[in-house]
């Protein structure tokens, strides 16, 4: 696109840059924008009140929870940081995008694979790796439309006419390399269909990849490039240079280098060995220092321009975004502190947290580059000053109030779990008192959340009518920029700071590879050190179909099977879970949020009858309980026919499974399905329809949970204290 | 799993040769401006072929230096 001009002096060029692009991200960001918010209200009003699923097993909780982080974090998220990272490079470098194919093939890929998860995760096909659920065709997709992404970034520096690279540059190389790494390595997996796959770690490992990656998805996709997006538009819409540009150097090494090594707080006090525990914990107070040092870089930007926070929208969109990351960096080290997690974790209080970052500091950013950019783009000014004032304070009061009851919701629930009288019991042994307590507070956030999807709402019309009413006439201006530097023949002092991308990416891989390595390869041989006096046993075929029915129905969602080695946690669940119990768990199930109680030490506790009429419906046999029903897990068949398959996986990946058992797994899990269904028919003379049903899989696992561990003679293990 | 230490391994050696290009790189001057950037990202392009006037149709205040 580029024309060559004699332009006052003969050193200047006339381009015109790619905005078409910038206008269809910003487009898609904000129709998945609503999507995510919209799906987000209908799971809090699922807590609320069960029956907002109607029953469809394609809305239940288990199932659209992922649909929502997964949308609100890749389809609002990801759009926005495409858009802002193609409309700011483009001005950083003085160059059009490196290929105006590879930018829409980038744009089309990746709306593609957002519908691709719109589509699977409501119907089931889950890999249960929380914000990395979708199974692996659609994980394929992903890492060729980030290829293409990459490419395109890097062809684009490459082609720079500006030789320094600003800090925002950096912030998005960081990005586009380290999702990469988290991205493929959490999801080497083998299939077992074309939906269906096991991931190559198990149990403890499993556990380990995933929160490196769960982390660093928060890390290096709603923190380092939204830093990036900061140091450009904040210093931009308030007209001021960033308040330290060092500082912003020492923000972004010091943040890459840290936060690859803090995922390990996610698995505090599990059976993750106490080292890497400790690890974790020690790097994420350490993050204190740079994302302070960062926070305060960006308000300080706004130094001499306070007042722009009482007549400009924008600006108070970006003061109150950079307020919140503010606000959870400093929460978020908080709460990796061991005993400060040993209350929040599981909890709601969590749920605040997160919300506290995505509504407050990435959503307000979000909005504020958008109403940035939609006038830029479309050349109109904003259709109404006064609705993004409105915006801005209705979002406000629904991130408040989101956060709040969500505090006050976690609190509550950690202090009931871990409340013990004089005697040494529980003072709620009874799961669902707790939960009673904080459904008026799943209410409270519903509206909170409901007023945030109002304000998004008077964005999407006022950008409506911005574009409505823009001029139709041509609106693409070319601009002069400067000739590259090998066209132009100068060579000398400042032309000789040349910023190399790759050298940044060098660094980079450096941080995160030793952060990996120390962490994640001592716990590759970790089953050699068990005691030799207890063994687990694999899952029976039977029990593998459960599981799968577990992890497409999204239970971890809710349960947890991770027994904490605190009292509290040993007194209402049994003994605290180990590291060989889930040694053969692909993917690992510890989950990550307690809405209904632990299931470790589920297997014997209660007869299989019990497990029938709760799945069908919980409110029979606990009054008030908030989980769904089940119905169709007694209409739908086991799916016998892929077992070999999934078997041959599994030993594939090291499970021991003998011959015979890999040969006749079906025949095996027909006969002890019949066991099951002999029993409950026993009972229960109507039952005649529920053979071969999955919800017989189902309690073929749930009962096998904690009683899979023999002992030295061949004699099980009871590990429960009931 | 045997997959991780290839990947690893791999991921080392890269390192290595890039720690060796950092080095290279910084004796070359990479830090030694932090003080013109910040101001020269501020610097608006200017255009040269408009046919409508942005003073008249951008919102906000002092438009000109932040289009």
């Amino acid at each position: 696109m580029a024309e060559m001009k004699e332009v006052g002096s003969k050193l200047m060029d006339r381009i015109v840059y790619d905005d078409d692009i910038v206008k269809k991200f910003v487009i898609a960001t904000i129709l998945w924008g609503a999507a995510a918010f919209l799906v987000g209200l209908l799971v809090a009003l699922e807590l609320a009140y069960w029956k907002a699923n109607l029953n469809l097993p394609w809305l239940t909780f288990g199932r659209i929870r992922p649909l929502h982080t997964n949308a609100a974090i890749f389809a609002f998220g990801g759009n926005i940081i495409f858009a802002g990272v193609y409309h700011s490079t483009q001005r950083l470098l003085k160059t059009r995008l490196y290929s105006d194919t590879l930018s829409r093939i980038h744009f089309w890929g990746w709306q593609l694979i957002i519908v691709g998860a719109l589509i699977t995760l409501p119907l089931g096909y889950s890999q249960s790796k929380e914000y990395a659920e979708l199974e692996w065709p659609i994980d394929v997709a992903i890492a060729l439309v980030w290829v293409i992404f990459a490419v395109n970034f890097f062809g684009t520096i490459a082609i720079r006419r500006v030789k320094h690279l600003y800090v925002a540059i950096w912030f998005y190389i960081a990005t586009i390399i380290t999702i990469a790494a988290l991205h493929i390595i959490n999801s080497i997996e083998i299939p077992v269909s074309l939906l269906k796959s096991y991931p190559v770690y198990a149990g403890v490992q499993d556990a380990l990849v995933q929160w490196w990656y769960g982390h660093n998805a928060v890390a290096f996709f709603l923190t380092t490039p939204f830093l990036g997006l900061m140091y450009y538009y904040v210093p931009k819409a308030a007209n001021r240079p960033v308040y330290s540009y060092k500082l912003s150097v020492i923000h972004f090494w010091s943040l890459v280098f840290l936060y690859i090594w803090a995922g390990p707080h996610h698995l505090l006090n599990s059976a993750l060995p106490d080292w890497a525990q400790t690890l974790g914990m020690i790097f994420s107070l350490m993050l204190w220092a740079p994302s302070w040092g960062g926070m305060i870089n960006g308000l300080l930007t706004l130094r001499g321009a306070w007042h722009l926070l009482r007549t400009e929208p924008i600006i108070k969109f970006l003061a109150v975004a950079v307020t919140f990351y503010g606000m959870s960096t400093f929460e978020g080290p908080l709460l990796s502190i061991k005993s400060v997690n040993s209350l929040a974790h599981y909890s709601d209080w969590i749920i605040a947290h997160v919300h506290g970052g995505t509504l407050g500091w990435n959503g307000f950013l979000s909005f504020g580059i958008i109403y940035y950019l939609v006038p830029r783009l479309w050349n109109n000014k904003m259709y109404s000053h006064k609705l993004m004032n409105t915006h801005f304070w209705v979002g406000l009061l629904g991130i408040l109030i989101y956060y709040i009851s969500m505090w006050a919701a976690g609190i509550t629930e950690g202090l009931m779990w871990r409340a013990v009288d004089a005697n040494g019991r529980l003072v709620y042994p009874d799961w669902v008192e707790i939960v009673m307590r904080v459904v008026p507070l799943y209410y409270v956030r519903f509206i909170g959340g409901a007023l945030y999807l109002t304000g998004f709402l008077l964005l999407i019309y006022n950008v409506w009518m911005t574009i409505k009413t823009a001029p139709k006439e041509e609106t693409v201006a070319a601009v002069e920029v400067p000739l590259r530097a090998e066209d132009a023949a100068v060579g000398t002092g400042h032309r000789k700071l040349e910023a190399l991308g790759a050298i940044f990416a060098i660094l980079l891989f450096i941080s995160i590879a030793v952060g990996s390595v120390i962490e994640i390869l001592p716990t590759l041989s970790i089953y050699k050190y068990l005691p030799a006096t207890y063994k687990t046993r694999p899952y029976t075929p039977l029990e593998l179909a459960g599981r799968d029915v577990y992890i497409r129905e999204g239970c971890y969602v809710c349960h947890s099977q991770m027994i904490r080695k605190l009292p509290f946690d040993v007194l209402r669940f049994g003994a605290a879970s180990t590291i060989e119990e889930s040694m053969y768990d692909r993917p690992f199930q510890w989950g990550s949020k307690r809405i209904g109680p632990d299931l470790a030490r589920v297997g014997g506790k209660y007869p299989d009858m019990w497990h029938y009429r709760h799945m069908m419906n919980p409110r029979d046999i606990t009054p008030n309980s908030i989980m769904p029903s089940y119905p169709w897990l007694a209409n739908n068949t086991i799916d016998y026919l892929s077992l070999r398959k999934k078997l041959s996986v599994m030993k594939r990946l090291g499970v021991p499974y003998d011959d015979d058992t890999l040969a006749n797994g079906d025949i095996y899990a027909e006969k002890d399905a019949e066991k099951i269904y002999e029993s409950l028919l026993s009972q229960d003379p109507s039952l005649t329809e529920i053979k071969d049903k999955e919800i017989i899989a189902l309690i073929a696992y749930l009962q096998s949970m904690g009683k899979r561990t023999i002992s030295g003679n061949g004699q099980e293990v009871s590990k429960s204290n009931r | 799993m045997n997959i991780i230490f290839l990947t690893l391994g791999v991921s080392i050696i890269l390192a290595l040769i890039f720690l060796i290009a950092f080095i290279w790189a910084a004796k070359k001057g990479q830090y030694d401006d932090l003080t013109t950037p910040s101001q020269r990202m501020l610097i608006e392009d200017f255009e040269t072929k408009k046919n409508h006037t942005k003073e008249d149709k951008v919102n906000g205040r002092d438009e000109r230096s932040r289009q």
